[in-house]
């Protein structure tokens, strides 16, 4: 178990490796100049070539990208460019109202796409599977930054139910977990729905159901935990869409989260703060995946822990 | 029975088509389709809610909302449209580099796609747009380049796949150049996958340009854009939420259309596929 764990998370390297290198090389690209950009048009030239040496942007790209490699592994992210702090002190100010929000959005998104799916599926073509279906087509084409708008507009608008934007309480955490979640309901449900529908046609279930199982039994025991691995995985996935989502909802509700300063760097330039958060997001990311392959041992006891 | 017989009987890809064409023909006869110049402003009749004179209102500096949106199609389908090239293109070339030349560059190439696609789609756009900067061309470049990477694993499967067949290997022991391969039996296999995937890809490409639009890392003012003009319309959300609420329809409907679209075209062209998620 541990050393698949240790296995995997060595695997993840390269691809922190990798992505470090993808942004690295995009901001590198840039056709403008950073650094005058920085500064505004009335910088001398002096000004100028000082500040380029001073962030070190004088040497040549693998150098800086093996620098800054060997600084992250001693846990230094470097300072922020626009707030001259460290980096790893916004970092640590912004995550954890992102990972909350992502993870009231991804609990959203694992009890109302799961139950959605299988009422789906065990009454398929119904009056229920018909709105459900249609509404995970719609929710899969709502831009989320609108359906944020829209959820402002009816519930803090017109209702006055929820506050507009920020955070602090549970009330400021509603509407944009709803925002952020309702893509990820709509993928959840319609994967659950075909990984039911085709689980309910196997062999075992006619089995179960010919010796006199109950049909809620069935579903629970039979149906439900070998249709959970196709879900899990897409659980994954969508955390991935949630962490991309979570940039937009972040904006539409005054969140202040990671998702929120990235924009901030990127407007204000400051490319080794949007490394930072880059670094993050993906290392996040590489922990979920890394949760999920986990548990596919928990709910399916064939799958060895080899890895 | 074919494609299109097959494509004809379903309800909700008709509907998607229908919007498709609607779409195209707002982006294509904009300029006498709108009642109003995008640009004219009236700013005594800022924020004109929607009636007789203004059917979908007017905005912030008095536009006429309905204009801009019919104008905003354009934008979103040329987006749409060129991105799917940049991402059919890109990965055509680098799936036969790939699934052709084989060995450390496949290698290579392959986990460079793995990372790419392992990564969150937006974060990944926002990093091009930072480092390309922002305007229509550039947010273009952006959204193809997030399209690359499943082009070039289609496209390198059936390289592989095909390279081994008996016909593909005699052509090859004939000389056949690689462009030649590649047009006569290469294409024609993916030819279904690579149509439903680029009309999936545009349903996203639509919303992702709305995404970075709509963030002020996209298409720029005046310019009318569906996701800038939810954006502007956000700054007056409380007093006047249409602003921002109508051309947050259109995107709807836009990506819709090709979703449906795209649904109905995988089901008629790879019945295999039929009824799966």
């Amino acid at each position: 178990m541990l050393t698949f764990v240790l296995r995997r998370l060595l695997l993840a390297v390269p691809v922190l490796l990798g992505v470090v290198f993808v942004v690295m090389l995009t901001i590198d690209l840039l056709p403008g100049d950073v650094v005058a950009l920085m500064l505004g048009e009335h910088a001398t030239k002096d000004a100028v070539a000082t500040l380029r040496e001073h962030l070190g942007l004088d040497k040549p790209f693998i150098v800086r990208y093996l620098e800054y490699v060997a600084r992250v592994a001693r846990g230094d992210l470097g300072r922020s460019i626009q707030q001259n702090r460290p980096v790893a002190a916004e970092l640590a100010d912004a995550w954890p109202a992102t990972l909350e929000l992502t993870v009231a959005a991804l609990l959203i998104a694992t009890v109302a796409g799961i139950t959605a799916g299988v009422a789906s599926a065990v009454w398929p073509n119904s009056f229920f599977d018909a709105v459900a279906r249609l509404g995970s087509l719609f929710g899969l084409s709502m831009p989320i930054f609108w359906t944020g708008l829209v959820l402002i507009v009816v519930f803090s608008l017109w209702l006055n139910w929820l506050p507009v934007g920020g955070a602090g309480s549970l009330n400021h955490l509603v509407l944009p977990a709803i925002t952020l979640a309702l893509p990820s309901v709509a993928m959840v449900s319609r994967m659950t729905r075909s990984a039911v529908l085709d689980v309910l046609r196997e062999d075992y279930v006619r089995t179960a159901r010919a010796k006199g199982v109950g049909e809620l039994w069935v579903l629970g025991r039979h149906a439900l935990r070998n249709a959970f691995i196709p879900i899990l995985t897409l659980l994954g996935l969508q955390s991935g869409q949630l962490m991309g989502g979570a940039v937009l909802t972040e904006t539409v509700f005054a969140w202040p989260g990671l998702g929120r300063l990235m924009v901030k760097a990127i407007f204000a330039r400051d490319y080794i703060l949007l490394q930072g958060a880059v670094l993050v997001f993906a290392l996040a990311f590489v922990i979920v995946n890394l949760l999920v392959d986990l548990s596919y041992g928990l709910l399916d006891p064939r799958i060895g822990r080899q890895g | 029975m074919n494609a299109w017989s097959r494509f004809r009987r379903n309800r909700l890809a008709l509907v998607g088509l229908v919007l498709v064409v609607v779409l195209a023909v707002s982006a294509a006869l904009a300029p006498w389709l709108a009642p109003y110049d995008p640009a004219r402003q009236s700013l005594v009749e800022k924020r004109t809610k929607p009636g007789a004179k203004y059917v979908l209102g007017a905005d912030e500096f008095g536009r006429d909302i309905l204009s801009r949106v019919i104008y905003g199609s354009r934008v979103a389908l040329l987006v749409g449209v060129l991105s799917a090239l940049i991402a059919v293109a890109g990965g055509l070339l680098l799936g036969t580099v790939a699934g052709f030349v084989g060995g450390w560059l496949d290698a290579v190439l392959m986990r460079g796609i793995e990372i790419l696609l392992a990564f969150p789609y937006l974060l990944l756009a926002l990093a091009i747009v930072a480092a390309l900067g922002t305007g229509a061309l550039n947010t273009t470049i952006a959204v193809g380049i997030w399209g690359v990477p499943t082009v070039t694993r289609i496209v390198r499967g059936s390289v592989l796949a095909l390279r081994e067949t008996e016909y593909v290997g005699a052509a090859r022991a004939l000389g056949a150049p690689v462009t030649a391969l590649l047009r006569r039996h290469i294409l024609p296999n993916i030819l279904p996958s690579l149509i439903v995937y680029a009309t999936l890809f545009m349903a996203n490409a639509i919303l992702l340009e709305a995404a970075l639009s709509f963030l002020g890392l996209g298409v720029q003012p005046p310019t009318a854009s569906w996701g800038l003009m939810v954006s502007t319309g956000r700054d007056v959300l409380l007093v006047a939420p249409h602003v921002a609420t109508v051309p947050g329809l259109a995107i709807m409907v836009a990506v819709l259309a090709f979703n449906l679209v795209g649904d109905g075209l995988r089901d008629a062209l790879d019945p295999r596929l039929r009824g799966s998620a």
